[in-house]
């Protein structure tokens, strides 16, 4: 030990004045590397203090409307549930999220969730619980809540109906349609509709549909009697999410207007599907159904 | 023990220990004994440093093989859909099982404060990878970042050659600063600071999910190390380099010197991404006439393909074996 003290002393102090200046730049330059470099990541910060960050979130995202910072924290930014989602619906974040960079995030216009995959596959893709593990049907998630926000533009509310395909031959996105393949979603382009009054958004609304599915398991009789019996909560059927009713109008125009129950997941289906452009109906990220406490 | 001691000092960075005379054994005084008696001859020396240029690139290859097809198979596995590596290098699921990048799973349990099973599966399952390969291994056979690095390292080299650029060299204990101040932010802010410029997941999901805006700051970093100073990131910055380094510390795969019949020509240390760890090398330096390289050497064989004289070589600790 003494040896070494002996041998490090003489070292340290016959520092030529170069050498000295040398390790006084290399000193101030590393502090200015530290500098810098904690100065960018920290400005990753602001977009998501200022709430700039938040968007449409796959299901089971562990966040209140306004607070991701659980979802934003425990996230690890590795894309399972992007690769898992069989419609595309989840992308990642880009650099302009700040440390929202790599999170999963859903633009409902482009790709909505539809639930196809069923068993929330990105919830089981998820490695580190982000999306939570303690969601078992897509009924429980709470990604946000549809509302009408252009009530002028809603073919049912103007009384219209719809004939061709939703979003035009060019649309990209997915759905699956229980009556052309069970199993595999198929594009919307491929799916033309020819609807007396325009009911695109409680058609197709995930929720609305497994309801009727359920109904008609019911309807099926004895023998999934115990099925039936097994299910749990509000799984099958779950509560409605969506319903058009009448407006009472002079003239003499059947309309309708859609109407958000309780039982809304906010997964964007009905923003995806909406004709007009902009949708008269979107989801509101900053509500769900807790939030919001049943009807809107 | 002291192999641990040491590697965690220049992890930290500190300089090396230079070996005082009481401790150097008495094969490795004789070794440095009899060089200082009967010199290697300029020609000797010369002989040697001719072959550096057609040094080997087995092990350059070998890893950039590896690299690049670990890399790919990401991206072939969701391209075609077939399930075999899902994920990025962050987090994954290699035929199902998880794994999960050690320093992306340290930040966000800092920053969360909690850790799912599936986490901690795919954390312990990479620790023992890595454990069983050296640590650091991680940076230069699977980080596609240290390869774009690489490449911005030749370039440097060049241009330095030429006198247009000069590498400028920082105080390599900044890395442990950047190290324990985004552990910090990660517990008292909540958020992953670090993977928010983190160029090996950028890399790694630009590579998967499509390049975007974030490849601009991989481009600035790139350009700092090309015009400015030379494997900036990987040597002053990144903290997964320590992260792996501290698991690389109990790893029986480790790079051996022997100093026998090392030439001191210091080329090892010339093509080295952390040259300190090979400061053993000097001349007078070896303890012992063979000496283990410290946990923070990437374990990447530049300095076993230019070594003519056969000093430097591949280790598995234990089995006795050389590669």
């Amino acid at each position: 030990m003494s040896d070494q003290a002996k041998s490090k002393k003489p070292v340290k102090r016959h520092l030529s004045p170069k050498q000295i200046e040398q390790n006084r730049r290399e000193f101030l330059r590393s502090s200015v590397l530290a500098v810098g470099v904690m100065g960018i990541s920290l400005v990753g910060l602001l977009p998501v203090v200022q709430g700039k960050s938040l968007a449409l979130r796959p299901p089971g995202a562990i966040k209140t409307p306004s607070d991701e910072q659980d979802f934003l924290s425990s996230c690890i930014k590795c894309g399972q549930c992007v690769q898992v989602c069989p419609v595309n619906a989840i992308k990642l974040a880009e650099l302009d999220t700040g440390a929202g960079v790599g999170v999963p995030f859903i633009d409902a216009r482009d790709q909505a969730c539809d639930f196809s995959c069923d068993g929330l596959q990105c919830v089981l893709a998820c490695p580190t619980g982000a999306l939570t593990h303690d969601l078992d049907y897509p009924a429980d998630t709470r990604m946000g809540f549809a509302k009408v926000a252009e009530p002028r533009k809603c073919l049912a509310i103007q009384g219209k109906g719809f004939k061709g395909q939703a979003r035009g031959p060019d649309y990209p996105g997915l759905l699956r349609y229980d009556d052309v393949d069970r199993w595999n979603p198929i594009p919307v382009a491929d799916y033309p509709y020819d609807l007396a009054l325009c009911d695109l958004c409680v058609r197709q609304c995930p929720i609305e549909i497994r309801i009727t599915q359920c109904a008609a398991a019911d309807a099926a009789g004895d023998k999934n009697k115990d099925r039936v019996a097994q299910r749990q909560g509000n799984e099958c059927p779950p509560k409605h999410a969506i319903a058009l009713e009448p407006i009472v109008s002079d003239d003499g125009i059947k309309r309708m207007k859609p109407v958000i129950l309780e039982g809304c997941v906010g997964c964007g289906v009905c923003e995806m599907i909406c004709p007009p452009d902009p949708p008269a109906i979107v989801i509101d990220i900053m509500q769900d159904a807790d939030t919001i406490g049943g009807v809107s | 023990m002291s192999y641990i001691i040491e590697s965690f000092r220049q992890l930290y960075g500190s300089d090396p220990r230079r070996p005082a005379k009481t401790d150097i054994s008495p094969e490795a005084q004789k070794v440095h004994f009899d060089k200082k008696q009967k010199p290697y001859t300029k020609e000797e020396i010369a002989e040697v440093e001719a072959l550096h240029a057609q040094g080997s690139k087995k092990w350059r290859n070998r890893r950039w093989a590896t690299l690049i097809f670990i890399n790919v198979l990401f991206l072939v596995s969701y391209y075609f859909d077939i399930q075999l590596l899902e994920g990025a290098l962050t987090a994954s699921r290699f035929m199902g099982f998880h794994m999960a990048d050690l320093n992306s799973a340290l930040q966000v349990t800092l920053a969360f404060k909690h850790m799912v099973l599936n986490l901690v599966i795919g954390t312990v399952t990479v620790i023992v990878i890595w454990l069983l390969l050296g640590g650091r291994t991680f940076c230069s056979w699977v980080c596609p970042y240290h390869l774009l690095s690489e490449w911005a390292e030749s370039l440097h080299l060049f241009l330095a050659k030429k006198g247009i650029v000069k590498d400028r060299t920082f105080n390599r204990k900044v890395r442990s600063v950047f190290y324990l101040l985004f552990a910090l932010l990660a517990l008292g802010t909540g958020y992953t600071v670090f993977e928010t410029i983190s160029v090996t997941g950028i890399v790694s999901r630009a590579l998967i999910y499509g390049p975007g805006v974030a490849m601009i700051w991989v481009g600035l970093v790139l350009l700092f190390e090309v015009f400015y100073s030379r494997r900036a990131w990987c040597r002053y910055v990144c903290p997964i380099g320590i992260t792996y380094g501290v698991v690389g510390t109990i790893s029986p795969l480790r790079v051996k010197f022997l100093v026998k019949d090392c030439h001191h020509e210091g080329e090892c240390r010339k093509v080295c991404l952390v040259p300190h760890v090979l400061d053993v090398t000097i001349k007078g330096r070896a303890a012992h006439t063979e000496v283990d390289v410290s946990a923070d050497c990437t374990r990447c064989g530049m300095c076993i393909d230019i070594c003519p004289t056969n000093s430097l070589r591949f280790e598995i600790k234990g089995l006795g074996k050389h590669l």
